[in-house]
């Protein structure tokens, strides 16, 4: 029987991380959303590409920027100052920050384009019925852009899980602080560790199986207005 | 003061992409007002305007508020508008039931400005049956009567109808008619209504603004603008009056309705309506004739002294023909010709011949 306690501290990381990049992401994301979806600003696109860029960059790429950014000669290791630390890189706090970077993408396009089609009829409606922007905004378009919510929050969740390039670069391999599932499953190939790799590598598989075609199914089910 | 205490003063100009605007006419305070016009004569952007859903320079004054003036850098948001907007597709929140859509206005006005009660609406558009089914469930009829009772649950000072017949067909307008004449008739409570449908105009609108390539042409009461040859000459061979009479009996051995108006007593095919209930008659000018004498020998009911008031070209070979009925204006339309050999001029005493004639309401 192989030594099995060292996996359940990376299942439960990696699920705190998702989690509270997920959280960060949909309060940060929604605005962003809003005002890309709307805006007739002409700095919109540069936004968004900004927005898009970890698409196509090497998680390497933004690993070692944000290291910089996070170590202690930039502005997270001003901020970690304050706390009475050095750096935010090799930190739990680190990781949030590359993650939120690294998934937002996959959770502001998908509410982007929910919100874009909505179009203005709704909340125009809203607003000859009384609705004030904001009113309008939260009782009208968040919830007919729902199916959209929903898709970047299972996205946004399902890639800060998978994600493996930027942890390397910025949070190193500290258990219980930045070693996440796709670091341990490294670590554990590269020490021959072939039964706990499996159980985690086979997890992850039915894990994100099992997210997409639960993401599918409802979405499929919101899409015929049922609650 | 007490004029523009009681009406809408409406004047906006200015251009929205390539198209421009410069509108100011004035209508009541009660009634349904109709502004009609050709697609893309600017009769929807001077609704969205009212509504503050688009703002182009101007004034607009609705009884004794003023919702927006630009030379006192006033505009008032939409949602601070007490006003109810129908538009052209019902534009349900497909999120909510129908109730919850009816509830949407009704809780977002004070409880002290709820006039209309929830059930009241209801039983007026007839939606009562349909208050736990959500949107998509609907017929279109349905849904526009949701959306014009959602609309009247904020009590508004001024309903803005945009077109609310448009996207149905036809049977779904013969069943919402009925209740906006309802509408008409049990609330006191003005309606701008953009319609490009002339019959559905001469059915509900009392008061009338012809719109034409962002203008105002004409504005005024229905019954004079229908009649005044300028503009009844652009309809052509749709060139028609309204006239309104009053149901005075039923004739069973002939299965006839007469209906009186002062210049006399119109024949028309039995209806059902009660004795004493108003309606109107359309009658189109192609179908009235012009004789000197009163004829007995024709199968001709409706034949009316009248008198020539106005004559004017309407396209090759034919004339529209004014005349007055005791006060009621009528429209004729018959040939140059005719016109030539009966010696007809504004003045002389003639008969009207009524081949055909339609109730509208």
């Amino acid at each position: 029987m192989p030594e099995l306690a060292g996996i359940w501290s990376p299942i439960r990381l990696t699920l705190l991380l998702a989690s509270v990049t997920t959280l960060v992401l949909l309060i940060l994301g929604t605005p962003l959303a809003w005002w890309l979806a709307r805006s007739k600003s002409p700095w919109k696109e540069v936004v968004a590409t900004l927005v898009a860029l970890p698409l196509v960059l090497p998680p390497t790429v933004l690993g070692f920027y944000l290291l910089i950014a996070l170590g202690p000669e930039g502005p997270g290791g001003w901020v970690a100052g304050l706390f009475g630390g050095r750096s935010l890189a090799f930190r739990f706090e680190g990781l949030v920050i590359g993650s939120v970077l690294y998934s937002m993408p996959f959770v502001v396009q998908p509410i982007r384009n929910a919100f874009a089609a909505l179009g203005e009829r709704p909340l125009e409606v809203a607003a000859t019925l009384r609705a004030s922007p904001w009113d309008a905004f939260r009782s009208v378009a968040v919830p007919l852009a729902r199916p959209g919510f929903l898709t970047g929050a299972v996205l946004g969740f399902a890639h800060t899980v998978g994600e493996f390039g930027v942890v390397l670069m910025i949070g190193g391999n500290i258990p219980g602080e930045t070693k996440v599932l796709s670091i341990a499953i490294y670590d554990y190939v590269e020490t021959l560790q072939w039964a706990q790799a499996h159980l985690l590598a086979g997890g992850m598989l039915a894990f994100s199986f099992a997210v997409i075609l639960a993401t599918l199914l409802l979405e499929r089910r919101i899409g015929r207005g049922e609650p | 003061m007490r004029r523009a205490d009681d009406a809408i003063q409406i004047r906006f100009a200015g251009a929205l992409g390539d198209f421009s605007l410069d509108v100011r006419f004035d209508c009541p305070m009660q009634g349904i007002t109709a502004l009609f016009g050709p697609s893309g004569c600017g009769k929807t952007t001077i609704l969205r305007c009212v509504a503050g859903l688009e703002r182009l320079a101007g004034r607009l004054r609705v009884g004794a508020d003023t919702w927006q003036d630009d030379d006192r850098r006033l505009f008032r948001k939409p949602h601070r508008r007490p006003i109810g907007y129908v538009f052209q597709e019902a534009g349900l929140f497909r999120h909510l039931s129908v109730r919850r859509n009816l509830e949407y206005g009704l809780r977002r006005i004070a409880p002290t400005e709820r006039r209309v009660p929830l059930d009241e609406a209801a039983e007026l558009l007839g939606v009562r049956e349909l208050l736990e089914r959500r949107p998509e469930r609907l017929s279109g009829g349905q849904r526009q009567r949701v959306a014009i009772a959602r609309a009247l649950l904020t009590s508004p000072r001024l309903l803005l109808m945009d077109e609310p017949l448009a996207a149905l067909d036809h049977q779904s307008k013969q069943e919402i008619l009925p209740y906006l004449e309802r509408l008409h008739d049990q609330l006191a409570m003005p309606v701008l209504y953009v319609s490009h449908a002339a019959d559905e105009i001469a059915r509900l609108a009392d008061h009338l603004v012809l719109l034409e390539a962002g203008r105002v042409r004409a504005s005024g009461p229905l019954r004079e603008l229908r009649a005044r040859l300028d503009l009844a000459r652009d309809l052509g061979a749709e060139a028609d009056t309204i006239i309104e009479a009053e149901i005075l009996a039923h004739d069973e051995t002939f299965h006839l309705s007469y209906l009186g108006f002062p210049g006399g007593r119109f024949s028309v095919t039995r209806n059902q309506l009660p004795i004493g209930r108003k309606a109107r008659l359309r009658v189109l000018a192609r179908d009235v004739s012009i004789t000197l004498q009163p004829q007995t020998d024709t199968s001709i009911l409706n034949i009316f002294p009248a008198q020539v008031e106005a004559l004017a070209e309407n396209g090759p070979g034919r004339m529209l023909v004014r005349l007055d009925l005791a006060g009621t204006p009528l429209l004729a339309g018959i040939t140059r010709k005719s016109a030539e050999r009966l010696r007809l001029t504004p003045g002389k005493p003639v008969h009207a011949q009524i081949k055909a004639v339609a109730l509208v309401e």
